[in-house]
């Protein structure tokens, strides 16, 4: 984090490819529990593009999410796999940018609430469309992916992500959104333009919360509203980036990927208590860790040092 | 107060026995593996404990697997080919009702607990999700609790998968030959009143019977979709009622059956024909409709003069502690006699037990002559009515293990 960028890019580079590589040495089930993570390291990164420095937290995720499994699930047969990664980004993006204009000068709570509503109220349209006017409930993904594409891509959009996250966090615009974070007031005052910036960032946060939906989608061959707009991708991608600190680049993946192997590893050992335990994660994130982990571990060095 | 707290007393000696019973398991498990000769086949299987799919599978899928392990453990275990036994050991996982979990969930049966057969997850969007997995690993897919038209082509794309439901045309087919005769004998005008729940299962019936109902000359009168959180239909029945039609038809999930059925009887409203959609097959549902429940039609049904059904709904009363439900349980243990079955003949192999499947006469709680026709279970009862406090299955004059159907439906008491 500290590390020069002409340190950081090679390393970065390195690991990226022993990552990329991995597929062709491990198992299968591992493959598949590195697609999950990579899933969940991208969403946690994008989500905190938005919600880190603005301080809006959204559950809004599976929105997205969903959004663009669905458009993979409609177009699959119609277009060629990259135009149909491309619609789905550009459905993510009028979606996100008609969802900005009308919201985003909502604040606190009432943001949340949103979020919350918005998620049901797009897997309610879809229902509603496909019902009324399709007459088509549940669609077939027939594409000749296995895990370790589905995984290759995630791990692409995952790097472009921290990028686009590292290129933020060092431009304009980011130091715009720190101020925003502090103090929307004194912010609008020294001449940034707050909605505008928030705007920028939700529709980047949520397009690439759509590509990752639309790459998980042939994993899972049929797609139905309640398979695809789960509430719990929300609420997990949040405890992630919670959990990491989602005001720094790292931040959400290091909490996403500890998270992940535990929430594994607890479905392998106790399939029964599995949704006790998220619970009590949470609260404990929540009280004993607010700013997240990394934060935490600079208040403890700090402490020590006074 | 006193109450709750001889319920909290009652509630920590269950626990206490529990434990205690648990210990025992462990204990008598322990020396049991030890009795038998051979190491134990694995079996895993990922299946919902938890979410919305959680009720559906705890009614059809895992009370029935549970069922047949214990079964086949307290006979000694797996019979092979050269007659020795092996107990089964069982590996199971919570999906959470999650697509991507049930998909890693059984890459991780395949290829980590490397287990010996698999079994499905229930819900048709589940067996699709794991399909290309399992056909990749060469595990036989028992789909028992998946009801899709597309099973033909199924069976093409994945050739170890094998289908035990049926679709949504059958249901619907043999529901509107029923309709014909009636109508044919005077016992019904031709319009037909029908309401389906916005989700899965209702649009995938509907879908079905819209052609299948106007082909057959029937006036749909009354076609109206509801969203699956509805509870008061009220205006629906009225609406319905008003349409003149001497059949209503409800593809509606277990809370709007329960639902529907209350309230159609508050307003005495008591059509020829009253068929709905999950739920009417529950054994609860007679005590859900106050035990008013003759001459309501739904969807599966079981013949009352099959010794082995009773003696299985008998088995499963006692080892689960309640009975199964008139439908897809019943298909879903058959498809584990079958795979029982098949081991017996041809062993451990995946693909020898698939060829089995496909091919083998097997002697299940169905009949004693169950076969596959093209990977797919074809003889299911597809339309069933209450008939003396039974949900037997129906067809329009009767014979080859259903009864007659009897309309009209009596008043509701």
């Amino acid at each position: 984090m500290t590390m020069k960028p002409s340190i950081a890019f090679p390393v970065a580079a390195a690991v990226l490819a022993v990552l990329a590589a991995a597929p062709l040495f491990i198992p299968d089930y591992w493959t598949g529990v590195l697609l999950g993570m990579t899933g969940y390291v991208t969403l946690a990164t994008a989500w905190a593009l938005f919600s880190g420095p603005t301080r809006y937290v959204s559950l809004a995720t599976v929105a997205f999410f969903g959004v663009g499994a669905y458009v993979v699930a409609v177009l699959n047969e119609a277009l060629p796999y990259p135009l149909v990664l491309l619609s789905a980004a550009g459905i993510g993006m009028i979606l996100a940018l008609a969802v900005g204009l009308s919201t985003l000068r909502l604040a606190g709570v009432y943001f949340v609430i949103f979020t919350f509503g918005l998620a049901e109220l797009v897997r309610q349209t879809v229902s509603w469309w496909e019902v009324n006017i399709t007459y088509t409930m549940g669609r077939y993904v027939f594409l000749p992916f296995e895990g370790r594409h589905i995984y290759w891509q995630l791990l692409a959009l995952a790097a472009v992500t921290l990028l686009i996250s590292w290129a933020i966090g060092r431009s304009r615009l980011g130091l715009a959104l720190k101020a925003i974070g502090d103090d929307e007031v004194v912010a609008a005052h020294a001449g940034i333009d707050v909605t505008r910036v928030k705007l920028l960032l939700f529709v980047i946060s949520a397009t690439l919360i759509t590509l990752v939906g639309a790459i998980q989608a042939p994993r899972w061959t049929y797609i139905e509203p309640s398979i695809v707009f789960n509430p719990t991708v929300s609420f997990m991608t949040l405890i992630m980036a919670l959990l990491g600190g989602p005001m720094r680049l790292w931040g959400p993946a290091l909490g996403a990927i500890p998270l992940f192997l535990l929430f594994e590893w607890l479905s392998v050992s106790f399939p029964d208590h599995f949704s006790i335990i998220l619970g009590l994660l949470f609260i404990l994130i929540v009280f004993v860790m607010p700013q997240g982990v990394l934060a935490k571990i600079d208040d403890i060095r700090k402490g020590g040092r006074a | 107060m006193k109450f709750r707290i001889a319920e909290a007393a009652r509630a920590a000696r269950r626990l206490s026995t529990h434990a205690a019973a648990a210990a025992l398991l462990v204990a008598t498990g322990a020396t049991s593996v030890v009795a038998q000769d051979g190491t134990p086949v694995t079996i895993g299987y990922a299946v919902s404990k938890s979410g919305p799919n959680a009720g559906g599978s705890d009614m059809t899928v895992t009370p029935n697997y549970e069922l047949w392990v214990k079964e086949v453990n307290d006979a000694g275990g797996l019979t092979l080919p050269d007659g020795s036994r092996r107990p089964i050991e069982v590996i199971a996982y919570d999906d959470r009702s999650s697509a991507e979990e049930v998909v890693r969930a059984v890459e991780r049966l395949a290829t980590q607990d490397k287990v010996d057969f698999i079994l499905p997850p229930w819900g048709t969007g589940f067996n699709l999700a794991v399909a290309p997995l399992m056909a990749k690993f060469g595990y036989p897919h028992l789909a028992g609790a998946a009801v899709t038209d597309k099973a033909p082509d199924f069976v093409k794309r994945w050739d170890t998968s094998f289908w035990f439901m049926g679709g949504s045309k059958d249901y619907v087919e043999a529901f509107t030959d029923i309709l014909v005769q009636q109508r044919e004998a005077g016992a019904i005008n031709d319009k037909i009143a029908m309401i389906s729940v916005a989700d899965g299962f209702g649009i995938d019936l509907v879908k079905a019977a819209r052609p299948a109902f106007e082909a057959a000359g029937f006036d749909i009168s009354y076609d109206e979709t509801f969203p699956p959180e509805t509870s008061d239909f009220a205006t629906i029945l009225g609406e319905a009622s008003n349409a003149g039609a001497d059949t209503f038809v409800a593809f509606s999930y277990p809370p709007h059956t329960f639902a529907l059925t209350k309230q159609a009887k508050v307003a005495a409203f008591n059509p020829p024909v009253f068929y709905l959609g999950v739920g009417a097959g529950f054994p609860i549902y007679p005590g859900i409709a106050g035990g008013s429940v003759e001459g309501v039609m739904s969807l599966g049904g079981i013949d009352p003069q099959n010794e082995l059904n009773a003696a299985y709904r008998a088995k499963h009363e006692e080892i689960v502690g309640r009975a199964p439900d008139y439908w897809g349980s019943v298909l879903v243990y058959a498809s584990l006699q079958m795979l029982g079955q098949a081991i017996e003949r041809v062993g451990l192999d995946k693909a020898a037990v698939a060829e089995e499947l496909s091919g083998g006469t097997f002697s299940t709680v169905l009949g004693e002559q169950t076969r596959l026709e093209d990977n797919q279970l074809r003889a299911i009862n597809w339309v069933g009515q209450w008939q003396d406090g039974a949900f037997v299955a129906v067809s329009p004059d009767g014979g080859n293990g259903t009864a007659a159907v009897k309309l009209p439906k009596p008043d509701w008491q």
